[in-house]
């Protein structure tokens, strides 16, 4: 078992590393940061131009040029930005920003989505199970962009409601707020609601589909059957046989889950002005950078690798015919 | 007795009169085409220590009673009449309430052991949960050590350690025993079980039908047992209820029913059934038609449509079940019983069954009819893998390993064995055409190695293949007339050719010309076996493979399609291979039998030898395993009852392959056995046409 999920993680830090070099790859190609500094007006001079390319590594191969970056990621050091900021000083603060977001959304997507769907399979065909079927088609085909503002809006009703703005939808927390540190988490809460509500909501909608169908199979199974015929109450056969079994499936969908979320992750920083990572490869790409871009890919493959890793050993955990 | 015995009531609980009555019971439910009347007011009870089998054909209401006995029913289902388990109303408790006599005095056992048991949960933790859901006072611990007693109890070896293991690690046979221990745990008044070893091989049947023997000797509790075999009933049940369209058409004491049936129904289902114990062989007699549709039933007896006795007066009003041979325990619905009781006619008789004439060929000595399949020493091998996505060979199956036989023309072999012994490998193989692992293949002379384009087209008319499930083989979008034209025009007949060939062939296999514009959806299975036959034929092929062509049907609806095999096998002189399970039917149909087990021949030769006289013990403990359908025969057998279960063929015993197993190996001195473990035996004459492959071989009286 150890062994199994250790080849796994060797499997996936491959996997890793060959996603970041293939970005690192497409941006060098792409990318021409050297031309948006001649855009200048005036242009600079020659020599600047030339000093800047060598600054850049430009004179390397791009595989090599990978190489170096990578080697100064494994001593913490992310190269540094066309305009010559130091790449890991930024990281920290926007990884911060971008985890509080995925893993506050993954978590209620996850638990609301499982009791969704697990309500909508037991009552099949009731008004409830019709209308968490809509909501989740809707919600599913809906862009982020357009649930994120339609979300603002409807944040605006509620403040409106309440006479005050309770609900902030613009950055993280109130600029220049002072206040003891449970005021600033009471704070800080009022931006996370409606961002992560666009995430979760994504979440709940993908996660329920799935456990809805998952259940249905197991309620029909004979297994089921067997033991209310031995004479457990109705509600500990659904739970204690019937949701621990259908939620075998869910552990492989959560890798996959996963990649939905950060998808939706950067549109959502975007729109609700986080200056998270998504929201830095927006910033990198438009300033042409190369190093910027790698860094953020590889955070998305680190997480995308944990989410999968984490996806094996809940499967494992969670049903023995894989344990072996 | 063991320790495991004492736990439970050392006698029946002595509370008088029957422990379950069912009256006027009716259940239905709703449907797209209007509500479906799955039972139409039953009747019966069930003492303690009593064995009631229920018989029937699928969609008589034979389940769907009993799980409104146990009010597993679903919600939507509707039911009135009365369920009584001794004096309690069941009909109307709440969840809650029934709860707590489900497991506890009523138990039941189902049909699929696979998926009968959670696959997250040990079967000790499964066993142990359902004496906690009714003694809360019991400890875990004590619930576990009585978990293992009941698993010692029923047969599992190693009982102990076997406790902690998943459902998966258990074969179908062990988990259908750990099934029955939950079923027994809390020493039960009545034990339902639906189709319990249907899904089993025979060897194990035999298995488990003696664990739930033990298991009513221990529990004293009276036991519902449904199945579609009527060779089990006769071994095994007391009193027998045969059900028809909802109802119960036919009840009483099981001797006395097989004896004289006085129900046409009835007396068809037993004619229907091939023997194993038949001497000559006679027609199976098919019942024809369909069960009714269970929606807006017309008046009268439901069996009328497919009656060879109705008269006008069956179709005014339902015959109710009345006493019949002056007995009350014995009872039929049939206003024509008395007929029947004045006549006791044969099935044959009533069901008008004509005999097949023998084709020309048959008459033919064997060794100079041409051989139109040979196959010599045949291997497959597979890799055997583990992992779920990435995959690494850890061994090896050797599902087939050298295994040679040959057919001749008009002949039918017989090939039979267990699950997993190789059976369908060796047909895929032979149904390949393409380079093997070892061995070769010889299709009416041409090796399969050296095909040209032309040959290999050639074969491929000259043998075609009959597939169990007639309706995976069938295109449903395609009308029949399509389906039997598609061989056709892949081999370049006319238009004209083809237009007057479909006709031909439907009328061949029973059915009409004007089905010809039908869909595969609108016939009955029965039917589709039929249309997958008559597409079988279209080419005229020399010989056709059939793989269980029969298992999936009905007894009655099975005996109109073997009776039409061999009706066809006369008339177009065929020759088939016919893979199947049930030795009775290969008895019935075959002209020749080759047993396997884990991928090699260990017997072969003509039916009636091997039948008659079995040398290996394995074609001798697969006979004993098979029920016959005359209580009784059946009940004054002695039944050879195989220990463990089927080797994995990753991993064959050396030696003898089946020296795990067997009780000849078991009763042999010390210095003898060492043959069986060193010295791998091969086939060796005995008589003319019988091969077996066994170092000491014994006759020994099965049947
Ligand atoms: N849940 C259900 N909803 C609708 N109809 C049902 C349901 N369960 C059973 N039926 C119908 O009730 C009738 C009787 O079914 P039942 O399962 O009792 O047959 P059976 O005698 O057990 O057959 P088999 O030998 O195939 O097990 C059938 O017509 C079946 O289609
Ligand atoms: S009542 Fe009539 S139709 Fe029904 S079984 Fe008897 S003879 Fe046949
Ligand atoms: S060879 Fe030995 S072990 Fe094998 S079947 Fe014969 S007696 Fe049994
Ligand atoms: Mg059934």
């Amino acid at each position: 078992m150890i062994g199994f999920l250790a080849r796994r993680l060797v499997n996936y830090v491959i996997l890793c590393l060959v996603a970041t070099f293939l970005a690192y790859l497409l941006a060098s190609l792409t990318f021409d940061p050297v031309a948006i500094l001649m855009q200048r007006n005036p242009p600079p001079p020659e020599a600047a131009i030339a000093a800047k390319r060598l600054a850049l590594h430009f004179d390397q191969p791009i595989p090599l040029r990978f190489v170096h970056w990578l080697g100064g990621v494994v001593h913490g050091d992310f190269g540094r930005t066309v305009t010559d900021h130091n790449v890991g000083d930024e990281l920290l603060p926007r990884m911060g920003v971008s985890l509080r977001l995925f893993l506050v959304g993954v978590t209620v997507g996850v638990i609301l989505g499982v009791i969704l769907g697990v309500v909508s399979a037991i009552r099949q065909y009731k008004i409830s199970d019709y209308a968490a079927t809509v909501f989740s088609f809707v919600i599913l085909s809906t862009p982020v962009f357009v649930i994120g503002p339609l979300l603002k809006t409807g944040a605006l009703q509620v403040n409106d409601w309440l006479g005050t703005e309770y609900l902030k939808f613009t950055g993280e927390q109130t600029p220049g707020f002072d206040g003891s540190w449970l005021a600033s988490l009471g704070d800080r809460l009022r931006y996370l609601i409606v961002p992560t509500l666009t995430i979760a909501l994504q979440q709940i909608a993908y996660y329920s589909r799935y456990q809805r169908s998952a259940m249905l199979d197991v309620l029909g199974s004979d297994f089921l059957r067997t033991a209310s015929a031995k004479g457990l109450t109705r509600r500990r056969v659904l739970f204690k046989h019937g949701l621990r079994t259908a939620l075998i499936p869910m552990a492989t969908l959560f890798a996959f889950g996963f990649g939905l979320l950060i998808v939706g992750g950067t549109f959502t920083e975007h729109i609700f002005g986080w200056y998270g990572m998504g929201d830095w490869l927006i910033v990198g790409v438009n300033t042409q950078d190369a190093n910027v871009v790698a860094t953020v890919t590889l955070f998305v493959a680190v997480l995308v690798l944990i989410s999968g890793w984490l996806s094996d050993v809940l499967y494992a955990a969670l049903d023995p015919r894989v344990r072996v | 007795m063991t320790a495991a015995q004492t736990m439970f009531d050392e006698q029946a609980p002595s509370e008088n009169g029957p422990v379950l009555r069912v009256s006027d019971l009716t259940v239905s439910f709703p449907s797209e085409s209007g509500r479906v009347q799955a039972v139409r007011g039953l009747n019966y009870e069930v003492s303690a220590g009593e064995v009631l089998g229920i018989v029937g054909e699928s969609g008589s209401g034979k389940s769907v009673s009993s799980l409104a006995v146990m009010g597993l029913l679903p919600q939507q289902a509707r039911i009135s009449g009365s369920i009584k388990f001794r004096d309690r109303e069941l009909l109307g408790l709440s969840d809650d309430q029934l709860s707590k006599i489900r497991g506890k005095r009523i138990s039941m056992v189902f049909q699929d052991p696979l998926s009968a048991l959670t696959p997250v949960y040990t079967v000790g933790d499964q066993i142990a949960e359902a004496l906690r859901a009714h003694g809360h006072s019991m400890s875990k611990q004590q619930a576990h050590n009585r978990a293992v007693e009941l698993l010692d109890l029923v047969g599992i070896p190693n009982a102990a350690n076997r406790a902690k293991a998943f459902p998966h690690e258990f074969s179908g046979g062990m988990r259908q025993r750990a099934v029955i221990a939950i079923a027994i745990a809390n020493d039960p008044d009545l034990i339902i079980a639906d189709e319990p070893t249907t899904a089993l091989d025979v060897t194990v049947q035999a298995q488990v039908l003696e664990v739930l023997k033990t298991a009513q000797e221990v529990t004293g509790a009276g036991i519902v047992i449904i199945t579609h075999d009527l060779g089990v009933v006769a071994g095994f049940a007391d009193r027998l209820m045969v059900m028809y369209a909802g109802k119960a058409v036919e009840t009483g004491q099981v001797d006395e029913i097989y004896a004289h049936p006085r129900m046409p129904y009835t007396l068809g289902l037993l004619g229907s059934i091939p023997r194993l114990d038949a001497e000559e062989r006679q027609p199976l007699v098919p019942i024809e038609g369909q069960p009714p549709s269970l929606v807006d039933l017309p008046p009268g007896c439901p069996f009328a449509p497919r009656c060879p006795m109705v008269v006008d007066a069956c179709r005014e009003a339902e015959p109710p079940l009345s006493d019949v041979d002056g007995s009350e325990q014995h009872r039929a619905a049939c206003i024509r019983a008395n007929e029947l009781i004045a006549e006791d006619p044969d099935a044959a008789e009533v069901f008008e069954v004509e005999a097949v004439e023998e084709a020309a060929i048959a008459k033919v000595p064997r060794e100079q009819r041409p051989i139109v399949l040979s196959v010599n020493e045949l291997v497959k091998h597979f890799p055997l893998t583990k992992g779920a996505v990435f995959k690494r060979r850890v061994g090896t199956v050797h599902a087939v390993d050298g295994v040679s036989f040959d057919i001749r023309a008009g002949e039918t072999l017989g090939l039979v064995g267990e699950s997993g012994c190789g059976k369908t490998t060796t047909l895929m193989e032979i149904l390949g055409l393409d380079t093997l692992m070892g061995g070769d293949i010889a299709i009416l002379g041409n090796l399969t190695t050296s095909l040209t384009k032309q040959s290999r087209r050639e074969i491929r008319r000259d043998m075609q293949v009959v597939f169990q499930d007639p309706m995976a083989s069938l295109d449903p979008r395609m009308p029949i007339g399509d389906v039997l034209a598609e061989p056709m025009q892949v081999h370049g007949y006319s238009k004209q050719k083809i237009a007057s060939r479909i006709p031909e062939l439907l009328d061949l296999v029973g059915l009409r010309a004007e089905h010809a514009e039908r869909y595969p959806a609108e016939f009955s299975g029965g039917q589709r076996q039929r249309i997958g036959i008559a597409r079988a034929l279209a080419l005229e092929p020399k010989l056709i493979v059939l793989d269980e062509p029969v298992s999936a049907l009905d007894v009655s609806i099975q005996a109109g399609v073997i009776n039409l095999l061999d009706e066809l096998k006369a008339k177009l002189e065929l020759a088939y291979l016919f893979v199947a399970h049930d030795l009775s039917v290969v008895r019935h149909i075959a002209d020749r039998v080759a047993v396997m087990y884990l991928g090699k021949i260990v017997e072969i030769g003509e039916v009636d030898g091997v039948f008659g006289d079995a040398k290996h013990p394995y074609t001798q403990a697969l006979l004993s395993a098979i029920p016959i359908p005359d209580p009784v025969a059946e009940r004054s057998r002695e039944r050879i009852i195989l220990t463990g279960d089927l080797p994995s063929p990753a991993n064959p015993p050396r030696g003898c392959r089946f020296h795990t197993r067997c009780f000849t190996f078991a009763a042999l001195p010390e210095d003898k056995r060492q043959r069986c473990l060193d010295e791998e035996p091969v086939l060796a004459a005995h008589g003319d046409d019988q091969q077996a492959a066994c170092h000491f071989p014994r006759a020994r009286a099965v049947l």
